[in-house]
């Protein structure tokens, strides 16, 4: 299909609903939240308009800049976790029959259906002392008594991996169906093993999804909350946490906006990086 | 201080499950065909429904005044829209339900209209931390509802009920407690300051609020669980997971009369009592209705009607109530409580919230 550069306004007219849903959903709010991050905290109050940098200046401290520090790692973390389980898994999920795909799509969608809170206290419940998996294990003989596998920062990342874990199959599946067999088939007859080949072809083939997928479940991962809370102890709260304590039960908003500003830039700034590096490498 | 007015809404839904399966429809919340009426703002979920349900049809019948309820929203929300709704000269509600922080903050703007003691007849059966006062000594708001925090335990692991709230700093608690997870909801600067320092008076200067940190940090090895939602602990405490800790004094009650191995315990430096208060916008003109109303709520029948229906500790003193001591005790205690340091949640609130992120966070 060849494209045709736009002529005249009204063949931008298909851009008016997306911008429009843009601008609704992401400026405005957005736009707000910088205004309001501004504003001075009244502390026998609520706030008021104004154009102070206090918030920004309390949040520039150690203690904040390590519990943005260990967000954004554990964001990462959890990144690396899920493409490193789902890639694989796709790509071998593909090879089955259709039937098969369907039924494991369908599991997978289920998941989805799980709100976070459900997940969290499922996942207390397994890793708890009196209920948990451990139990089981001493059934088995592999432990002498159960213990408690949470809070720890193990508990987190798997409950986090676990929720996250369905988006990354789902991103990544369209693209590893698309998949050409013939550059696999072509690797394979020039002697390459599956493991080898899957590494040396199909991985450097999707190199773009890969990126693309890091940077959506990163993004995901960064605004969790509620699973730091109830499966880690206070040194594994991330920024959402604190910037929740402030929003709903300190009511200092504007220091709460300040925050949530802060967490977007480097976020944004991250996965600008991402994309830049991504970008010299396919050039050079 | 909007933690108080949320934490009500889990822990009442909490207490509200026992109540719901009695299978009782709640009365429509407004009830018509009534000269007089008054618009009374309640804390949303649990109380609205018990107070519809048990409490207003009673009012009604007895004073000829209407009331229709408004379910206050969460946090300080509430506040910030009256506030608002006033410069307007407009009352969303007449008289409402106002957490002490809350109330404390309305103060500032003059936002309570004074309620004269006079038309309350039970004014000096009130116990007097239930008297909320402008500087001046005028009555801002009256107690509406109170509960109490105490040291719970399961029965299981700890065979011998905690006498002290010194042992939530015993190193053989290690790893033991579950704890709530903000000053201004746990009140564990207060409980440290009476158990350690002598009384809350401790906390008056920066350098007893320094004190009582240092003392408070030394409870964090035996820290498991800080918890903002309360299911999150309840469940652990009956499994014995989570085996000691502060809960609440009428919820631990309902779960151990059905049969799960906890007790609450007012330790002997007392339980931690919050409350709110009933207090009337300036922007509304049914001055005389709303005295009537508190002066209802603030009878010993009424109070004790509250306490057995409601699960609320009584806002008078004991000698004046009807309640047999059983239903007493499952609702309060004689020991004196602790009382929190609402002030301090105004005045040095941002300072005392950094101070606590960075002692349990770091």
């Amino acid at each position: 299909m060849r494209r045709e550069p736009p002529r005249s306004l009204a063949d931008y007219t298909p851009l008016v609903f997306p911008a429009l849903m843009l601008t609704v959903f992401f400026v405005i709010p957005f736009s707000t939240m910088i205004m309001v991050s501004f504003f001075r905290r009244d502390p026998a109050g609520f706030f008021k308009p104004d154009f102070v940098v206090d918030n920004y200046a309390r949040f520039l401290s150690l203690f904040f800049g390590n519990v943005l520090g260990f967000s954004l790692m554990l964001a990462i973390i959890v990144a690396l976790c899920c493409v490193a389980i789902a890639f694989p898994f796709t790509y071998l999920l593909t090879k089955q029959s259709r039937k098969v795909q369907t039924v494991w799509l369908v599991c997978l969608l289920s998941v989805l259906s799980l709100s976070e809170v459900i997940i969290g206290f499922a996942w207390s419940t397994l890793f708890s002392r009196t209920a948990g998996i451990t139990n089981l294990f001493v059934w088995l003989g592999l432990m002498t008594e159960p213990q408690a596998l949470l809070p720890g920062f193990g508990a987190v990342l798997t409950g986090m991996v676990y929720q996250a874990l369905p988006y990354t199959i789902l991103v990544l599946y369209p693209a590893l169906v698309r998949l050409d067999p013939t550059l696999l088939e072509a690797a394979r007859t020039l002697g390459a093993s599956p493991i080898r080949a899957f590494l040396n072809v199909v991985v450097p083939a999707l190199r773009n999804t890969i990126v693309a997928t890091l940077i959506m479940v990163f993004v995901f991962a960064l605004g969790s909350y509620l699973l730091p809370q109830i499966l880690g102890r206070p040194q594994h709260w991330t920024l959402s946490v604190l910037i929740t304590d402030q929003a709903i039960y300190q009511s200092n908003i504007p220091f709460a906006a300040a925050m949530a500003v802060f967490l977007v830039l480097m976020s944004l700034a991250l996965v600008g990086l991402t994309l830049l590096v991504g970008r010299r490498e396919n050039a050079g | 201080m909007s933690k108080f007015l949320d934490r009500n809404l889990t822990r009442r839904a909490v207490l509200g499950t026992g109540l719901a399966a009695a299978g009782v429809l709640a009365m429509p919340a407004v009830l018509r065909a009534q000269d007089k009426s008054l618009k009374v703002g309640v804390y949303g979920g649990y109380f609205k429904d018990s107070f519809d349900k048990n409490i207003f049809p009673e009012f009604t019948k007895a004073s000829g005044i209407a009331v229709e309820s408004v379910a206050e929203p969460t946090g300080e929300a509430w506040l910030v829209q009256l506030e608002q709704a006033a410069k307007a000269g407009q009352a969303p509600a007449d008289v409402s339900m106002m957490s002490q922080t809350s109330t404390l903050k309305g103060q500032s703007t003059e936002l309570w209209t004074p309620i004269d003691p006079a038309k309350i007849k039970n004014y000096d059966s009130l116990l007097p931390h239930f008297i909320n006062k402008y500087q001046d000594g005028r009555v801002a708001g009256i107690g509406a509802v109170a509960w109490y925090i105490t040291l719970v335990s399961n029965t299981d692991v700890f065979k011998e009920a905690p006498t002290s709230w010194a042992a939530l700093w015993e190193p053989a608690n290690a790893d033991k407690l579950g704890l709530l997870a903000l000053a201004s909801n746990s009140f564990l600067l207060e409980v440290t300051a009476k158990t350690f320092m002598g009384g809350t008076n401790a906390l008056d200067t920066d350098e007893g609020l320094e004190k009582a940190f240092t003392k408070l940090a030394e409870v964090k090895p035996n820290v498991r669980l800080w918890y903002r939602d309360e299911a999150q602990f309840e469940q652990a405490l009956k499994s014995g997971e989570i085996p000691m800790g502060q809960y609440y004094h009428d919820v631990t009650g309902l779960a151990a009369a059905d049969g799960h191995p906890v007790r609450s315990t007012f330790p002997k430096e007392g339980g931690i009592q919050d409350s709110g208060n009933w207090v009337l916008s300036r922007a509304s003109k049914k001055v005389d209705e709303a005295h009537v109303f508190i002066d209802y709520m603030s009878q010993p029948a009424i109070q004790g009607l509250m306490s057995r229906k409601v699960g609320t500790a009584p806002t008078l003193k004991k000698d004046v109530l009807d309640l047999t001591p059983e239903e007493f005790a499952a609702v309060a205690s004689e020991i004196e409580p602790i009382i929190p340091r609402y002030d301090l949640y105004t005045t040095k609130a941002d300072w005392i919230n950094q101070k606590w992120t960075e002692l349990i966070v770091s």
